[in-house]
């Protein structure tokens, strides 16, 4: 059986790594001792696979981890209590906010994730600078940077990454913009885009708000749904 | 005064601090928010502690003394334990931009609030590090110089055995075991408290605190000096002792601490489970300080080390624990400790690390039972490359103890395998020195009967003679001295199949050499070190020996006389007026038992040599088992199967010079 598993990371803890998650996932897992599967070999690990990675010091109100439970034991606790008891386990800061048993042969998240959407806050500029910044990224038809990849530069046109960015409101201590960034062939960072518009916006505070999974037609999922019609989504929304 | 006047008047830093963390590497060492953090309540008639270690995150979390501590001072109803490491130099730039304040972890309170600064000083390259964090706590760095609304500095661990070095930068120091004395300072600094901190009675409270068994304060001594020779360290009052002992706790059955281990949320050096299974050690080994100060041994009951192992395991999800001590196979309760552990199937796949690996097969053989998960690799100390040189240590391994203990470990699936050995040791010879790529060698060529490319690593340390040891009369060898020994090895293992040659930089073992038996005077020295930018020299991207050098030539003191010269019996040490329980003429006697090749047993199942650890105090040790474990000649250089027939004392050769000035 294999379970997705959706959580938040806000506050201090926003600071760990996408490796100290892991970490922390794993002990989490052996705490609420679920039954984990771990992988053949020399150095067994428990088969748990994470979704894209968050940057350090980013928040999120929805990543997610699969977990892959050993078919020879069974799953104790219900799926419905599950999103607590995993709660309990995790520091203060991350919240599993809930659970669904997938398909196994549904593709791994990495894969199967084709966007995000994300609520960037950066530093004061005046508000038609900011506007002015998106329109004209928006309206541009290629957005061209070059970057350095295993010591090669290779250029890249971000714009078909950008499916969506607004200015959403001014803050008391910058400006809040919302973009939907996709992630296939590769992930557009935050900080790239931030950087690739003009006059460069400077972060300050950045949250991933969704994921997304589309399809060829263009409709967007959630990860939590695309498990067997079944398996309804449990847990706190 | 309050000192929250001088120093901010509580509240947490955080939000001053938050902004910095995106632009500093591993940002996740300052946030704090493990599992078993403390968020202790202060106030005017609590004693609040700032444990820190002067290092960063990664090295200082785990450290099981400031853990105990944490633990046993939160709770107390009278004492506020937090904890604070030194911020990489990254961050510490910032800080000191924005006139940041070094901070706790746990509630971001700025490190001047709170009434003590205690650090733990494992290391000596650490010192400047000390200085560089009281400064940052925006507390003067000469103790002379603190006023009352000063939060107290002091110091434990290992290293303030020699506490003189560092005596200008502390108000006291703690020697022994922490457990008991934490809660009798707590006492007399909360009536100094409860009376208001007043102005000119800081000197009264520090008085107070020198006739609390195992403090020393150093403001309460006087030192004379006879041109570089210290002449006497005496006590200014007639009330403060002539001679400070060190604390030990009889019964560690009474301290099952920590109970709530920190689990970072960050990677850590040791990050797993530790359960302490015994405190002390009387294999004797010459150049081990950690063996002689903290004798007698004192063993943990195995229902109990059985009992924090689940436990543990349990509310930490930790998949490893490590069984530590100075010599985890000597354990009385080994084998049932590890048959709890490996029995207790509720916790899943769990690994046992055994950090202290005896050299023999019986030991591999228990490494075998408990590392079924993760078989990575092994490591053995022992710690010098011939039989002749062994002795001298009294590191009493044979070379059969060694090839049978490796033998066991390739036929038992390990591929590789770490050898840790000591170059500069008394009476060392090239031939000794060699003798360290030959057992590597030897080692690899056992391998070979059980695997096509079994791999040794041979590492090398520069011996650095400790106080309190039967070394500390040693001239260490100098630097070029080492350096050419470690050169001996590289060329002899040049081209050498499946051994890999690691060695300490004797630059380090040089400045190491500089603070570990210094005096006061060396206060000087590392305050230059520290203006002059030399913090984290333990780290080999901070670490400069010419500021040392510098150091030293600028306050007029001589490398040769602190480092590199023999000390004579009737010289007056700068430790002599404190005591780890050992006898002085019990380390000169062991000092010269070296000199003549002579090996001394391990007294836990041998008669008492009256080294003074158990007298003293009126403790004997406490162990399960009046038998040695089993297996191999178990560091008495005895055959095995000849237990208890062959006298350990082998016919002294010669008397040997020793070293070179």
């Amino acid at each position: 059986m294999r379970l997705r598993i959706r959580f938040s990371k806000h506050g201090k803890v926003r600071f760990t790594s996408h490796l100290d998650v892991a970490r922390i996932w794993e002990r989490a897992l052996r705490r609420a001792e679920l039954p984990v599967a771990y992988s053949e070999g020399f150095s067994p690990r428990p088969r748990l696979s994470f979704g894209l990675a968050l940057s350090t010091g980013h928040e999120s109100n929805e990543e997610y981890l699969d977990v892959e439970l050993d078919p020879e034991r069974q799953l104790e606790a219900d799926l419905e209590s599950l999103p607590e008891a995993l709660s309990a386990c995790l520091p203060v800061g991350m919240t599993a906010t809930g659970v669904v048993v997938i398909d196994r042969q549904s593709p791994s998240l990495q894969q199967a994730v084709t966007s995000c959407t994300w609520q960037i806050d950066v530093e004061p500029v005046d508000l038609e600078v900011a506007n002015a910044a998106v329109t004209q990224a928006l309206a541009a038809e290629q957005i061209v940077v070059t970057r350095e990849r295993k010591g090669k530069e290779v250029t890249d046109d971000l714009r078909p990454l950008v499916l969506a960015l607004t200015v959403d409101q001014p803050l008391e201590d910058g400006v809040r913009l919302i973009a939907e960034l996709g992630t296939q062939p590769r992930s557009l960072r935050v900080s790239e885009l931030l950087s690739a518009l003009q006059p460069p916006l400077v972060e300050l505070r950045v949250v991933r708000l969704h994921q997304w999974i589309s399809n060829d037609v263009g409709e967007r999922f959630d990860p939590m749904s695309v498990a067997p019609a079944a398996a309804e989504p449990v847990g706190v929304s | 005064m309050q000192s929250g006047d001088k120093y901010g008047g509580g509240g947490s830093l955080w939000p001053r601090l938050e902004p910095l963390l995106p632009q500093v590497q591993k940002p996740a060492r300052y946030i704090g928010c493990e599992d078993g953090m403390q968020v202790p309540e202060h106030g005017p008639a609590i004693v609040s502690w700032l444990l820190t270690y002067p290092d960063t995150y990664e090295i200082g979390l785990p450290n099981q003394g400031l853990q105990i501590l944490y633990e046993i001072l939160n709770e107390r109803s009278d004492a506020a334990a937090e904890r604070s490491y030194a911020p990489w130099t990254d961050l510490e730039a910032l800080m000191r931009r924005d006139r940041l304040p070094l901070f706790s972890v746990d509630t971001h309170r700025a490190a001047g609030e709170f009434d003590i600064l205690a650090f733990n000083l494992s290391a000596e390259l650490t010192y400047t590090n000390l200085v560089n964090c009281i400064d940052l706590a925006g507390v003067p760095i000469h103790s002379a110089s603190r006023c009352d609304a000063d939060p107290l500095v002091g110091v434990g661990g290992h290293c303030t055995y020699n506490p003189e070095p560092i005596a200008d930068f502390v108000d006291f120091v703690v020697l022994g075991d922490g457990e008991e004395v934490v809660g009798e300072i707590t006492d007399v600094v909360r009536e100094w408290k409860r009376a208001g901190k007043n102005s000119g009675t800081r000197e009264g409270l520090l008085r107070e605190l020198s006739k609390v068994p195992g403090v020393y304060v150093p403001s309460m001594y006087e030192v004379d000096y006879d041109g570089p020779a210290l002449a006497e360290v005496r006590p200014r009052y007639a009330d403060v002792p002539a001679q400070v002992e060190k604390r030990t706790v009889a019964d560690l059955a009474e301290w099952p601490y920590p109970k709530r281990q920190l689990v970072p949320l960050t990677e850590v050096v040791h990050d797993r489970l530790a359960v302490e299974v015994f405190r002390g050690c009387t294999r004797g080994c010459r150049f081990c300080q950690a063996g002689m100060i903290t004798r007698p041994v004192r063993e943990r009951p195995a229902e109990q080390v059985s009992s924090m192992i689940q436990q543990g395991l349990r509310r930490t999800g930790y998949d490893e624990v490590s069984l530590t001590s100075l010599s985890t196979a000597d354990f009385s309760g080994i084998e049932q400790v590890i048959s709890d552990t490996v029995s207790d199937t509720g916790v899943g796949q769990v690994s046992v690390a055994l950090p202290s690996l005896r050299v023999d097969a019986f030991t591999v053989g228990i490494a075998a039972q408990v590392q079924r998960a993760r078989r990575t690799g092994l490591t053995f100390a022992p710690e010098a490359g011939t039989w002749r040189m062994r002795q001298v240590i009294n590191k009493l391994i044979s070379d059969d103890d060694l090839f049978g203990a490796v033998d066991s470990a390739y036929s038992q699936g390990w591929r590789r395998m770490k050898l840790y050995f000591l170059t500069g040791l008394p009476t060392e010879t090239d031939e000794d020195t060699l003798g360290i790529a030959e057992l590597g060698r030897r080692c690899v060529e056992i391998g070979r009967e059980y695997h096509r490319s079994p791999a040794v690593t041979v590492s090398v340390g520069g011996f650095v003679p400790k106080p309190f040891t039967p070394f500390q009369w040693f001239g260490q060898n100098t630097e070029p001295e080492l350096r050419r020994k470690i050169e001996l090895l590289k060329n002899d293992l040049r081209g050498t199949k499946g051994v890999q040659l690691k060695w300490h930089d004797s630059r380090a073992s040089l400045a190491e050499g500089i603070t570990s038996r210094g005096d006061r005077r060396l206060g000087a020295v590392i305050e230059y070190v520290w203006r002059h930018g030399g913090t984290f020299q333990e780290w080999s991207e901070h670490f400069s020996v010419d500021l040392w050098l510098e150091a030293m030539a600028a306050n007029g003191l001589e490398v040769e006389w602190y480092v590199y010269r023999h000390r004579t019996q009737d010289e007056v040490l700068p430790w002599d007026h404190l005591s780890a329980g050992l006898h002085k003429d019990f380390l000169w006697q062991d000092w010269r038992d070296a000199l003549e090749e002579l090996g001394l047993e391990d007294c836990r199942w041998t008669p008492c040599y009256d080294c003074g650890a158990c007298t003293g105090y009126g403790i004997e040790h406490v162990v399960a088992s009046a038998t040695p474990p089993a297996g191999g000649s178990q560091g008495t250089g005895k055959s095995a199967s000849l237990t208890g027939s062959v006298p350990v004392l082998l016919q002294p050769r010669q008397s040997v010079e020793v070293g070179q000035p």
